[in-house]
């Protein structure tokens, strides 16, 4: 720090050290970078605060290793006559690649509940910034933090014989991306008036047990008995599984009845659900619930 | 005489049917320390929300730095500073992130950043702590950096809400150390609210505030003589024979405060040698103080701060009850 002084301003012989002037800085007018800058420092902190926590990294694979191995593997002598031939671990890994951001999303919505409740919040949301900047940065932060571990996911295909084609890789991010934001919309929408972590878990394993296993990610979407399919079309994490087993079989070579029976996609009323609509379906759903998100926000004090 | 730092006009905030503030006024001069005094649930906080643009006013007006806090929300929060009750730091990051990620926040020129931490953090004494993660702080320690970091943007007004609630008394001291030196290096205006009565008397001027409204308003030392009188308080046998023995004998109306038979006279120290010869009820003991602003309080509001808070509590408690009995019936 400088420490030059006006020479004439120079104390004559005062015994406490002087005063350096005061550094004086000034808040720019709030604008377009302000918002920008907010956004990427909701994001960044949400790397950052990732990267920091090795116990959630490891806590947030084991899950869906669990579902995929242990699962797969033990199952498969029940379903040997069932997949025609198809290892079970490479029918349910669309499902894993799915709930494996989701779980993560979703401990990333959780924090926005620890930093209210150990006040960090607060100091964003007096910031000259906009509310709106701080939920889509969260959004943002948690399906990147969702995506690294989703990559991870994805290294796995060779070992449940799935090849590593880049079209097929590229597809299957997309979606986890896609997959992640809305997830961690949904979180910070019912963080929004979640005041204790506990609560947020509580709500959190209400919604997404019953989401995951609805959803298709452990069994074909066709033949179900009528209640579950209902419950399947309604959950919305079906759109997420059937266009992530529908690119993965794409890229498989296995018979087409095979196919018919592991990949029947999802139909309403008989009509069979383009993929691209599937995905449509999921981005606008993240799409309300971060407007959802960003309203409760905005009105809360 | 420059504009106010902050002026506010028959500011009013209702919470569903319980109005929290009802028509406060008042105005603060550019550097001023300016203390809001009064119980809890007296409505400072609410108060200081609303200055801070975390609350929207119900009705009346609020300029501060020469701003208005409901249509130019964004423009007062470049130019205020803000500690809160609570502690809102980052406790993974260290000091200097906490501080930085606080500058960026709030797009503080980069060159500048450096030289602004170094100088809040000596101000604080936490320089030499930078590199040390909040979680491993103190309470006091936290308390300072984030006065530090509320400082961090030059704000024109520093909001401090209840700077040193749950801070030992040595704490509390240095943290008022830096708030005075602070006003005399930086041009800043302090709005403050405390409970403490000695702090509150470091302000230059105060505002008691009782159940929502600004009972009295003017600078300590004018405060005090307005009382006029010193406080007698005896310990006695029978109370309630002294009370009666009081207003009989001496015309003199006694209250009960915080257990003990409480009077307002003029000359207590004089008054003392009558009380003993006429009073005819055995006396345990007797303390006589100057005004303070405890006995300012208590001439506004007819309680002492501690009572008004147990008070306050007890209601709580009893409308927890009937709410809880209501239920059922």
């Amino acid at each position: 720090m400088s420490t030059t002084e006006a020479p004439g301003a120079a104390p004559a012989a005062a015994p406490p050290a002087p005063r350096p002037a005061p550094v004086r800085v000034s808040v720019p007018k709030h604008s377009i970078a302000s918002e920008l800058r907010a956004i990427r420092i909701m994001w960044k902190r949400d790397l950052v605060r990732f990267v920091n926590d090795r116990i959630r990294i490891a806590a947030s694979l084991a899950q869906p290793l669990l579902f995929l191995f242990v699962m797969g593997s033990g199952l498969q002598q029940l379903s040997r006559a069932g997949t025609h031939g198809v290892n079970l671990k490479t029918f349910i890994y669309p499902g894993i690649l799915c709930i494996a951001v989701m779980f993560t999303a979703m401990f990333s919505a959780a924090s926005i509940v620890w930093d209210r409740e150990f006040g960090f919040l607060r100091e964003m949301m007096v910031a000259p910034v906009n509310r709106s900047s701080i939920v889509i940065g969260k959004c943002l932060g948690g399906a990147t933090v969702a995506c690294t571990q989703g990559v991870i996911m994805i290294a796995l295909a060779g070992l449940v014989h799935v090849p590593y084609d880049p079209l097929l890789i590229l597809g299957v991010f997309g979606l986890q991306l896609l997959l992640a934001f809305t997830i961690t919309a949904f979180g910070v929408m019912v963080a929004a008036r979640i005041k204790q972590m506990q609560s947020f878990f509580g709500v959190m394993q209400m919604v997404v047990m019953p989401m995951f296993f609805i959803s298709g990610a452990l069994f074909p979407a066709s033949g179900l008995p009528r209640w579950l399919e209902i419950l399947n079309r309604i959950d919305p994490l079906t759109y997420a599984v059937d266009p992530m087993r529908r690119l993965v079989f794409n890229h498989l070579t296995i018979s087409p009845a095979a196919r018919r029976a592991l990949d029947p996609g999802v139909t309403w009323w008989g009509w069979h659900v383009p993929a691209l609509l599937e995905a449509g379906v999921v981005a606008l759903l993240g799409l309300l619930m971060l407007a959802i998100a960003i309203w409760e926000f905005s009105t809360s004090e | 005489m420059s504009a106010p730092a902050i002026s506010v006009s028959d500011l009013h905030k209702r919470f569903n049917e319980v109005y929290a503030v009802r028509g406060v006024d008042f105005e603060v001069a550019p550097g001023e320390v300016f203390g809001f005094l009064g119980p809890n649930g007296a409505g400072k906080t609410t108060t200081i929300n609303m200055l801070c643009t975390l609350v929207k006013p119900t009705s009346g007006s609020a300029m501060v730095a020469g701003f208005d806090v409901t249509r130019e929300r964004d423009d007062v929060r470049r130019h205020i500073g803000l500690v809160f009750q609570d502690p809102t730091l980052d406790s993974y990051l260290t000091a200097a992130q906490n501080l930085k990620l606080h500058a960026e926040l709030y797009g503080i020129q980069s060159g500048l950043v450096g030289p602004r931490m170094h100088q809040v953090l000596d101000m604080v004494g936490l320089w030499d702590r930078k590199d040390s993660t909040v979680g491993t702080f103190s309470g006091g320690m936290r308390r300072r950096l984030e006065i530090a970091r509320g400082l961090m943007h030059s704000p024109r007004v520093l909001f401090l809400d209840e700077p040193t609630i749950g801070l030992d008394p040595q704490t509390r001291r240095s943290i008022w150390t830096y708030i005075r030196e602070l006003k005399e290096s930086e041009e800043i205006t302090i709005f403050m609210t405390t409970h403490y009565m000695d702090e509150a008397e470091w302000c230059e001027r105060i505002a008691i505030m009782d159940h929502g409204e600004i009972v009295a308003l003017d600078d300590p030392q004018a405060l005090k003589a307005q009382v006029g009188t010193d406080r007698v308080t005896i310990h006695t046998d029978d109370d309630d024979a002294a009370i009666a023995a009081l207003a009989e004998r001496f015309g003199i109306e006694a209250r009960i405060a915080e257990g003990a038979v409480t009077i307002q006279v003029p000359g207590g120290e004089e008054f003392v040698p009558r009380l003993f010869a006429e009073l005819g009820v055995p006396i345990r003991s007797v303390s006589v103080s100057r005004p303070t602003l405890d006995d300012v309080f208590m001439s506004y509001t007819g309680t002492t701060i501690r009572d008004a808070e147990e008070d306050a509590g007890k209601n709580r408690n009893r409308v927890m009850m009937q709410m809880m009995h209501g239920g059922r019936r």
